[in-house]
């Protein structure tokens, strides 16, 4: 039957599927993932649905949607590609494919010395999120390595439920690899307000382990008794497949600026993919965010149905929600050597600028800053300092008029 | 169970019985509503799930969801809202929800 077969459900793949179909894409669309639950959102796993015991997983699409579009779903693994066939394995049998697209996501990293206890969790998918939440029933002390995006959102989260929180990064800040120190600064007040417990800096010695169990967390600074421990260190793309079949991979599977991976109709995107960005000069970047994941799957359909030719060029944002602190974070920081802070009550602005460009902006309750911060960014224009300075109003007022 | 009425950009008038507590969004998405995407899964980032009030009270929206309106939306009116944004209870049953052009 060949068409399109797609290797993984989540934000990408999902929206790949029925963005094809919406595209004209006349062919038959596949999308096998090894979990037969209809695609869901992922971010509310570290946060409403922690807290809820009732909790669904929050559909990405309705069953309808696939259903309407022609996609057929199958759950199953897929075990070897063999681009020169054009076929995938699928559980055992071959199936072929005219088009394959790899969208196998990334998988979580893991500290050596706490594989497989039987306490110690990691969160990226609904079933991490089930056994988390299943655990939490019984616990009280709760201590989170790594003071990145899910430690934080699940520690805010937590502490909101009532739970002992300890959260242990080794850096000076929470954030440090991907926010400005005054953003920092202001997540860390707010969990620390919560009845967080921030140990900062934390240089860790090793584990205390019973049993199949750890009971504390060991570091220059003492111990940190544990009933639950969560490892939020950040993860690795999921590349297995594409190394197998002699795809080129990095970091994550090597594409060029229309998702095209090294093999002859093989494309990749979403967390998986490193791709040539416009915002870096070129250079190849992996991004995990749902915004590339669908922003990627939708150029991708444009692309596959001879709608569009140019590369992917979209300005990156990501939003993460700290308890009660939206932080949004649109283009790309890195590089930068100058910032413009904004600080006011109850928001925060920072502007990161490479000599004369702004390159990105991260706020905190401020999603106008945010939304003009992804328009100037998308127009590749700067305005004055000054006007960074007075607010939102005056940036979209200096956009239409200058 | 309140049933919330979107009227889908073609014209066609859809009742969703929505869950206590869920927002008008999830229950839109859940019954695959025509131009209601809730692409951010209701963190009020990406405005894909704006409806106008046609009729119905509903409460105000928040400074968030106000700002966000005012600088992502297309096609905004004083009746503007993000669903993902409203929680559906008894009170506002019957409400009526017209979606967004995108």
């Amino acid at each position: 039957m060949s068409g399109v077969v797609i290797i993984g459900a989540g934000h990408a793949g999902s929206q790949l599927a029925v963005s094809l179909r919406a595209e004209g894409y006349d062919k038959a669309i596949t999308l096998v993932d090894a979990s037969d639950a209809l695609p869901y959102h992922k971010p509310p796993l570290s946060k409403t649905f922690l807290k809820d015991p009732a909790a669904q997983p929050q559909p990405l699409r309705a069953a309808l949607a696939y259903e309407a579009a022609g996609v057929e779903r199958v759950t199953g693994c897929i075990s070897a590609i063999d681009p020169a066939a054009r076929t995938v394995t699928l559980d055992g049998r071959a199936l072929a494919y005219d088009a394959l697209v790899l969208a196998t996501g990334a998988r979580n990293r893991m500290l050596p010395g706490l594989e497989g206890l039987a306490n110690v969790h990691s969160l990226r998918d609904l079933a991490d999120a089930e056994r988390l939440r299943d655990a939490l029933a019984g616990a009280r002390a709760v201590t989170v390595i790594g003071g990145g995006f899910i430690g934080l959102e699940t520690a805010a989260a937590l502490a909101g439920m009532g739970k002992a929180v300890t959260v242990l990064e080794a850096a000076p800040r929470v954030l440090a690899r991907v926010a400005a120190p005054e953003t920092s600064a202001r997540v860390q007040d707010s969990l620390a307000a919560l009845g967080v417990s921030l140990r900062l800096g934390w240089a860790g010695q090793g584990y205390r382990i019973e049993g199949d169990r750890v009971v504390a967390v060991v570091g220059k600074g003492g111990e940190v008794p544990c009933d639950v421990v969560l490892v939020g260190i950040g993860a690795v793309a999921d590349t297995a497949l594409a190394r197998a079949a002699g795809i080129a991979c990095n970091s994550g599977i090597l594409t060029d600026g229309n998702l095209r991976t090294s093999a002859p109709q093989v494309w990749a995107i979403g967390d998986v993919a490193e791709t040539p960005h416009w915002q870096a000069g070129g250079a190849a970047l992996r991004i995990e965010s749902v915004q590339n994941a669908t922003d990627q799957a939708r150029h991708l359909a444009r692309h596959l149905t001879g709608h569009e030719d140019k590369p992917f060029r979209i300005v990156p944002w990501f939003w993460s929600d700290i308890g009660a602190l939206k932080l949004q974070i649109a283009g790309l920081a890195g590089g930068a050597d100058r910032r413009i802070v904004r600080d006011e009550e109850g928001r925060l602005a920072v502007f990161h600028l490479t000599g004369d460009r702004l390159v990105a902006v991260e706020t905190l309750n401020s999603p106008a800053d945010h939304m003009m911060a992804r328009q100037l960014l998308d127009a590749e224009r700067t305005p004055p300092d000054s006007v960074m300075q007075a607010g939102a109003a005056a940036m979209k007022a200096w956009m239409v008029g200058a | 169970m309140p049933t919330i009425v979107f009227l889908e950009p073609d014209g066609t008038r859809r009742e969703v019985l929505a869950q206590a507590g869920e927002s008008l969004m999830t229950a839109a998405t859940r019954a695959n509503v025509a131009g209601i995407v809730g692409e951010c899964g209701g963190s009020a980032m990406c405005a894909t799930c704006h409806c106008y009030t046609v009729s119905g009270d509903l409460p105000a929206p928040d400074a968030l969801e106000a700002e966000t309106i005012e600088f992502v939306a297309q096609n905004t009116t004083a009746q503007s809202r993000l669903t993902c944004q409203i929680v559906a209870t008894d009170a506002i049953d019957g409400v009526v929800m017209q979606v967004a052009p995108q």
